[in-house]
């Protein structure tokens, strides 16, 4: 019988390196397997003996598009196991630099390595050629999060200036309203592109996911909630190693995550969307139900559209921060070490990132773990690919492999992050 | 993250040094940037990037003349050094892909050439890597070409 192989040696359009298996063998699928060849990071053997109060500045050192992210999960991990609560303006600062790294990673993604995949460019570059203003749009959105990221974090890559207890310097009120036009602009133009990106050529797709995000009564979490999912899950972040499991697998170097006795789970926007839709603002509420997302999708392929919702989300919540923004007091908690164990997770712009530390009395680090979204999102990813190979065997092979990667890139998977490298291969016997 | 900009009027010549500090030969571009900020004259700007394509083509936009160095990783024999005009060649993606940004250098200067954004003298300039492990410092043959391609950089901007 015949049989057919799909290999992509190295993704495309990933950050990271990562490779893609797919075997047909007589018309079914035989085996899928979705590697990341990077090779491990060790970041979590790198902190051990070291100081409590250098974890943000190490971690972030893990991602150099979402250092944030690893900053602030670090910092309330540390917070936590040193009972200090942070200034309540200290803490919408934290939330508007986030807010920055989500407004420059999600166009990021959405214009340059995504949008490409739908209108059948192989890169943002014959994309540009052909619809320029839109690259432009794009570049002008991410620019606008590395403002706000390097203006907060004091530089753009490998920010400074998040510590354990706050900020090293905070700004005033007046140094962060020229950021509320600018934003505007963005909200505006995110608007636009939450539209345009409804009017790409989706794949009939739809898998029975498990969500998981993190859940806060009073606004669209980022920085804090409980972890809760759209089939029951709802427990504290202190929780979340009693309830997940991280396996080793030989073709990969990220290992695997799943949830006990329940399997493989979803995290990222699309996870946040379907988990917490009722906790955005009206405008992204709104603009969403116009191009026909409702409160529940299960479509992968249109987590480009959420991206751009959340990116609206994003400039609205920023708008609002700042004006009501007042300088706090203090930018930090004075801190005095003690032995203890923390837990920190926030939302990356691709979905929960995990971090525990143990502490002794002198604050010096004795244990690390750090859990990143897309080590948690390859279960996922699998399985979407085994169902879309299936659902869509009988395309030809270059159009399979096409679809394979773009099926991938829903999740804008973070190699370098994960590993703590894609590559794509479909075999056809 | 940003220098002072070239007085109006004068040519604006910048020199972009791309790598990660703690991944072996990739530094190199940081490293010859280092030693450019001291040697090169005064009216030149001197950057260091992590080689993220929307962040360097968001530093070049203002200046006449751009030059970047980075490390490749072609199969060359370690320390040769490459140049390009991108005036004159496409930037090939293959020597670049040392980077696990997935939208990199030879990236940015594409899509700068779709957008009618190249600035006007546009030169790169790769080393070739011997190793990109994790790990601080330059192998002797990369270390032996820093110091080639800074005094061929300074003699392009003086």
């Amino acid at each position: 019988m015949k049989s057919r192989t799909i290999k992509v040696d190295t993704l495309a359009r990933v950050e990271g390196d990562g490779a893609l298996y797919v075997k047909i063998k007589d018309g079914t699928v035989a085996d899928v397997k979705f590697k990341i060849w990077e090779p491990p990071r060790l970041f979590e053997a790198f902190l051990r003996g070291r100081n409590y109060s250098e974890a943000p500045d190490i971690t972030a050192r893990i991602c150099g598009i979402c250092p944030i992210a690893y900053q602030m999960s670090s910092a309330h991990a540390m917070e936590a196991a040193l009972g200090v609560k942070v200034d309540p303006q200290v803490r919408a600062l934290r939330r508007l630099i986030y807010l920055g790294e989500w407004i420059e990673s999600h166009p990021l993604h959405v214009f340059l390595l995504h949008a490409p995949d739908f209108l059948g460019y192989e890169d943002a570059i014959q994309m540009a050629a052909d619809h320029p203003d839109i690259a432009v749009r794009g570049l002008q959105l991410k620019k606008l999060g590395n403002e706000l990221m390097a203006f907060l974090g004091g530089r753009e890559i490998h920010p400074i200036n998040v510590c354990v207890g706050g900020f090293y310097k905070v700004p005033t009120k007046k140094d962060l309203l020229p950021f509320v036009d600018k934003l505007k602009w963005a909200r505006d133009a995110s608007l636009e592109t939450v539209r345009w990106t409804a009017t790409l050529p989706f794949p009939d797709f739809e898998q029975d996911y498990e969500f998981v995000a993190l859940r806060h009564p009073d606004e669209y979490a980022i920085t804090e909630g409980r972890l809760v999912s759209n089939k029951g899950l709802d427990i504290a972040i202190s929780e979340f190693e009693e309830h997940s499991l991280e396996e080793h697998i030989p073709y990969s170097n990220a290992l695997h995550s799943r949830l006990k006795e329940r399997g493989a789970y979803f995290v990222g926007p699309l996870a946040r969307y379907n988990v917490n839709f009722d906790k955005l603002p009206p405008i992204a509420q709104q603009v969403a139900r116009d191009v026909g997302l409702g409160p529940v999708c299960l479509n992968p392929f249109k987590s480009i559209i959420v991206r751009m919702v959340e990116t609206v989300f994003a400039c609205d919540e920023a708008i609002r921060i700042i004006e009501q923004y007042e300088m706090p007091d203090k930018p930090r908690v004075e801190i005095k070490p003690r032995a203890g164990t923390g837990h920190g997770c926030t939302e990356a712009p691709r979905g929960i990132l995990y971090h525990r530390y143990r502490l002794d009395a002198q604050g010096v680090i004795q244990e690390a773990k750090i859990v990143p979204p897309t080590s948690q999102n390859q279960k996922s990813i699998e399985s979407d690919l085994w169902q879309f190979v299936r659902n869509y065997i009988d395309l030809p092979t270059d159009k399979l492999q096409w679809q394979c990667e773009q099926a991938i890139r829903n999740y804008d998977p973070c190699i370098s992050c994960a590993t703590h490298f894609l590559t794509l291969h479909i075999d056809r016997e | 993250m940003t220098g002072s900009k070239g007085a109006p009027g004068r040519p604006r010549t910048l020199i972009i040094g791309l790598g990660n500090e703690y991944r072996g030969d990739d530094a190199v571009g940081l490293i010859v940037a280092r030693r450019l900020r001291e040697a090169a004259p005064e009216s030149v700007r001197v950057l260091e990037e992590s080689g993220e394509g929307a962040a360097l083509l968001e530093s070049w936009q203002d200046a006449d003349t751009v030059i970047l160095i980075d490390a490749v990783h072609s199969g060359a024999k370690p320390g040769t050094i490459h140049r390009f005009d991108a005036h004159v060649q496409p930037i090939a993606r293959k020597f670049f892909r040392f980077s696990t940004h997935a939208f990199g250098v030879a990236e940015a200067v594409e899509l700068a050439r779709a957008l009618g954004r190249l600035p006007p003298r546009l030169i790169v300039y790769g080393v070739e890597g011997k190793s990109f492990e994790a790990g601080v410092g330059l192998s002797p043959e990369v270390e032996a070409a820093a110091q080639e391609v800074a005094e061929r950089v300074l003699g392009e901007v003086r």
